[in-house]
């Protein structure tokens, strides 16, 4: 099965999954942290609306987990905050 | 019981006049064809700014206008609607957009506005991700944001506290005259009987003027705003280009953008503005919003990194002469006008309110009120 990788963790899924459903099967549920607040957020609606489900992919942050297919040897990270504190640095 | 004003528009303006005359001791009633802040209110940046206006009665308005904003965040202490004093730069690109800058701040500053020169390598310390080369900067801090769709919203809430009602989802269809006195609108929710009506329809005033026997000539003027994905603190004030009060003050109906970059409380940056007259067309023009976006990075050149997620389009109320219409009809008695404020009806609305009230109350206006009367308008109809 392929794999990709979230916060370091190898995450098998189906061809044309989309990370949230894959994470999902592996028992994750939290995909970010908030701006404020740091609170937990993961899947809500599931069809790209919400914008609750946001992760980094490969270096860009705010991308949608449940609009995103996994692929093989991805880097997805959970997000905190804007997921762009090194903006300009 | 019939009210002593009926206000038409649940907009800022709308809401500014409702709750000065109800703060006076007049009974009001606001209508609205749709829902507060449903139109222009909801489709700016809440911008009260000094800065784009020229000596003038404008700026006169505008000035007593701050004041208000700052005194109504004290008297709604705990309504919020996200006053915030970020204060205005205004930057020159060349040399001659600099001299233009340079002599317009001279004048502001004679007419009573705050404005500071600040050296190109001082705007980098107030605006670090500016970019290098720009010429100079005039430093305005009394430039404000409000959050209007917010502001809207506590000045009614303010204004039914003093017994103001609210009538929505109610549209005026015309008039009821009576000895050539206008005694209320017939609407789509039935009558409504006052002693004076407030046009306040925001880009739809001069529809309503015609309909009320009192034509004003009102007309939509597009603008766009990009919205980017939320972004950690970068960017602290209202920043635009020098070009920018010339746009604002251009009559053509074609094209115009300037760069108008701003944070917001929330995370994402605003960014405008657009100018053109195309009707209530809200069609997305993407060559609009490129232009938008091509300017912006120009400005700033971190936002090249950063995504846009939204964009929308409103429609500025224009007036040909670029100054508001307020005042009472000298057509026809019982109508009262505040609109045509083009992109500063969130700045100028309380000024406005009060000059209403203080108009139908027989006092003394604060700001001079001649130059806004809508009898420039009433000749040769």
């Amino acid at each position: 099965m392929p794999t990709f990788i979230f916060d370091g963790r190898a995450v098998p899924f189906e061809h044309g999954q989309s990370i949230a459903a894959a994470l999902i099967g592996a028992g994750v549920i939290t995909l970010r942290r908030t701006r404020r607040r740091n609170r937990p957020r993961g899947l809500f609606c599931g069809i790209g609306v919400c914008f609750d489900c946001l992760v980094c992919v490969d270096g860009t942050a705010n991308r949608r987990a449940c609009l995103v297919a996994a692929r093989e040897g991805m880097v997805a990270t959970m997000q905190s905050g804007t997921g762009l504190d090194d903006l300009g640095d | 019981m019939s009210p002593d004003v009926l206000v038409i528009g649940a907009g800022i303006i709308g809401g500014a006049c409702a709750y000065s005359l109800a703060a006076a001791g007049l009974s009001v009633v606001v209508a609205d064809r749709a829902a507060v802040a449903s139109g222009t209110t909801g489709a700016g940046e809440g911008n009260i700014l000094v800065s784009d206006k020229m000596p003038g009665p404008e700026l006169d308005l505008q000035l007593r206008s701050t004041e208000l904003w700052r005194q109504y965040a004290e008297d709604l202490a705990g309504k919020t609607f996200e006053l915030e004093a970020k204060g205005g730069i205004a930057v020159a690109m060349s040399l001659g957009q600099q001299e233009a800058l340079a002599e317009l701040s001279r004048k502001q500053a004679a007419a009573g506005v705050d404005v500071h020169k600040v050296a190109a390598g001082d705007l980098l310390k107030l605006e670090p991700h500016l970019v290098p080369d720009v010429v100079a900067g005039r430093l305005y801090p009394q430039d404000m944001q409000v959050q209007p769709m917010l502001a809207a919203a506590q000045l009614l809430a303010a204004a039914r506290r003093h017994g103001a009602r609210l009538r929505l989802a109610t549209e005026v269809l015309g008039a009821t005259v009576a000895s050539s006195r206008v005694t209320g609108v017939v609407t789509t929710q039935g009558r409504i009987s006052a002693g004076w009506v407030v046009n306040a329809a925001g880009p739809w005033a001069q529809a309503l003027s015609q309909r009320l026997g009192a034509p004003v000539p009102v007309s939509p003027r597009r603008g766009f705003i990009l919205v980017t994905e939320p972004l950690p603190p970068i960017i602290r004030h209202k920043v635009y280009s020098a070009s920018y009060v010339a746009t604002v003050a251009s009559s053509s109906a074609a094209l115009q953008t300037s760069t108008v970059v701003e944070g917001t409380h929330s995370g994402p940056v605003l960014i405008g503005a657009s100018r053109e007259r195309v009707g209530y067309n809200s069609t997305l023009s993407v060559p609009v919003l490129r232009q938008l976006a091509r300017g912006a990075t120009q400005l700033f050149p971190v936002l090249a990194q950063v995504r846009v997620i939204r964009a929308y389009a409103g429609f500025r109320p224009y007036s040909p002469d670029h100054l508001p219409v307020i005042g009472v009809d000298p057509r026809i008695d019982g109508v009262v006008h505040a609109c045509g404020h083009e992109g500063g009806g969130i700045g100028l609305a309380p000024a406005t309110g009060e000059m209403v009230a203080e108009l139908l109350t027989g006092g003394q206006t604060h700001v001079s009120a001649e130059p806004f009367s809508p009898a420039r308008f009433a000749g040769g109809g």
